[in-house]
């Protein structure tokens, strides 16, 4: 502070900004405290609890929280079959809507970033965001009238001979892959335009062909955002419930396990029991991928 | 990369299928919406404005918009507010649990929404409700604010990745203090990196429905509630199905105004 000022008080802000110069901890400190707050209180808190009930019981007849420690609900999810049948086939259901998203999204990125003409690419952008606007329940609706038996899939595939597969596991696929897509597009489209153009020039230069530059310099520098898109269409079809109820027929995954619980058979001690399998899923998921930078691709 | 005209072309067709199968669905929805027919059958057996006129004058589809767009402006200003401080720690120092702040901080979008869900729910159940707090508007607002955090914090971050932190600095050397900096080097780096996060973050609020489903309690409607409650009735299914065909046609406005203001090309990052 000059000395001209130093005659009169500095004001307030000026003093907590000089403070706050000074002292870069300080400035660190007033950074983190709201946001990680909120994340620790709010979303670990509950998170913590949930898990804490996981080891609770519910009184068999007024329905309320018994608060003693016991393993009954993790052996339950351990030795019941029907579980395991379960919890295999929406961990199959999350894998094959990521591949199916990945080999779908692939091309239509690749061809946004590095094929189609500069003037374009905005308007694609804006044509695969768009409809991540659109409600989620609309687009699951549209696909149950579409499968359904008089719907636009019958329709169009009765003059091939064909009829619509219905409602089932292959149209949750279909739905939720069909859901998730623009999450899958969005990296990848961001990997590929990060990608230097003179990387791919020096490659060609090298003699490389188009193929060889694809899998020696492109797919190894977009393995981070394809892995970034993953753990959205992964954990996003792990949770999901509502699709199936829409256009999964009788099928059930591991949210619908974990909805009923909740819901109409009052048995929050057992849902969050089975709800440790997708967190476990996931963070496991989270900590393998964190090495290959997928984070920073979100 | 000197692409083969053959490779060029087939690239161009996935592109052109991938947006077909896209927008058949959506364009389903909008034709539907005149649809005499009220089960929706294939081809449309009539026109109709009849459900476009009953929908302008159906009260609940209002309410619950209007809800909709409180929680998803709740949620918006508590995730702009916590993840830009956020981006800004991480961005700019070296701390001890940087990485785990990293994890922290997309979890609660990494983790299924049912998960959030019944853990906002039970924790509401017994902590806030002992105190006088129910489930309601607010809650609703809590909870999304939690998975809304990271998209915020995600555009920052890669905005401030990409300018450095020298221009700060000699603001600094030029005797501005902390908060002038702020405003007048720091923030209009930032500022569109905002707005489209915060552009997103609200998308994503607005169309939420399970972790609504959980936190939102008897008396709240948004408008995904309100579509999953009304959908499976026969006379009403048809409005839901206008409602729909307006927010597809609607959506088109914030992804166009965050494509403008953004200079990042993806115009936000998820």
């Amino acid at each position: 502070m000059s000395s001209a000022e130093g005659a009169r008080p500095a004001s307030f802000a000026r003093r907590v900004s000089g403070t706050l110069y000074r002292r870069p901890g300080l400035r660190l400190g007033g950074l983190l405290t709201a946001p990680l707050g909120y994340l620790v209180v709010v979303y670990l808190g509950a998170l913590g609890l949930l898990l804490m009930s996981a080891f609770w019981t519910t009184d068999e007849f007024s329905g309320n929280l018994v608060k003693s420690f016991t393993w009954a609900n993790f052996h339950a999810v351990a030795t019941t079959s029907v579980y395991r049948t379960v919890l295999i086939r929406s961990v199959g259901v999350a894998a094959a809507v990521t591949v199916i998203c990945t080999a779908v999204a692939f091309p239509m990125a690749f061809f946004m970033a590095k094929v189609a003409p500069v003037r374009l690419r905005r308007g694609l952008v804006v044509a695969v965001l768009t409809p991540l606007w659109a409600s989620y329940l609309v687009k699951a609706f549209a696909w149950r009238s579409m499968f359904s038996g008089d719907g636009v899939l019958d329709w169009a595939l009765t003059p091939f001979g064909l009829s619509s597969p219905g409602f089932g596991l292959p149209a949750t696929v279909v739905v939720l892959s069909y859901l998730w897509l623009p999450y899958m597009i969005l990296p990848i489209y961001a990997g590929l335009e990060r990608l230097p153009e003179s990387m791919l020039e020096a490659s060609a230069d090298l003699g490389a062909k188009a193929g060889r530059t694809f899998r020696s310099v492109v797919l190894p520098l977009t393995i981070p955002a394809v892995v970034a898109g993953s753990i959205f269409t992964f954990s996003l079809s792990l949770g999901d419930y509502i699709t199936v109820q829409i256009v999964g027929g009788k099928t059930q995954l591991i949210g619908n396990l974990i909805q009923t619980n909740v819901g109409a058979a009052n048995n929050l001690p057992l849902a969050a029991a089975l709800a440790t399998l997708p967190i476990v899923i996931m963070v496991g998921y989270l900590l393998a991928v964190r090495r290959t930078g997928a984070l920073d691709n979100l | 990369m000197r692409l083969s005209r053959g490779a060029r072309a087939a690239l161009a067709v996935a592109m052109t299928l991938g947006l077909a199968v896209i927008y058949v669905p959506l364009g389903v929805v909008i034709v539907s919406s005149f649809n005499t027919d009220k089960t929706f059958g294939w081809p449309p057996s009539g026109f109709t404005l009849e459900w476009w006129r009953r929908a302008v004058d159906n009260v609940g589809a209002r309410d619950a918009l209007a809800t909709s767009v409180k929680a998803g402006f709740g949620a918006t200003a508590i995730a702009l507010v916590l993840g830009t401080l956020l981006s800004f720690a991480v961005a700019r120092y070296r701390f001890f649990g940087r990485d785990v702040v990293s994890i922290l901080v997309v979890l609660p979008i990494a983790l299924p929404g049912i998960v959030t869900g019944i853990a906002l729910s039970s924790a509401i159940q017994t902590t806030l409700r002992p105190i006088g707090i129910d489930f309601g508007l607010f809650t609703v607002i809590i909870g999304h604010a939690t998975f809304c955090v990271v998209i915020v914090y995600n555009n920052v971050l890669a905005r401030l990745r990409r300018t450095s932190g020298s221009l700060e600095e000699a603001s600094m050397d030029l005797g501005a203090g902390v908060f002038t900096t702020f405003r007048h080097v720091t923030f209009p780096a930032v500022r569109s990196a905002l707005f489209a996060g915060g552009l997103l973050a609200f998308a994503l609020s607005f169309d939420e429905v399970i972790v609504t489903t959980f936190t939102a309690g008897a008396g709240v409607q948004t408008l995904p509630i309100w579509i999953l409650s009304n959908l499976t009735r026969p006379n009403q299914a048809p409005i839901v199905n206008v409602v729909a065909a307006v927010l597809i046609v609607a959506s088109v406005v914030p992804v166009w105004l965050a494509q403008r203001v953004s200079a990042d090309t993806a115009g936000g990052r998820l």
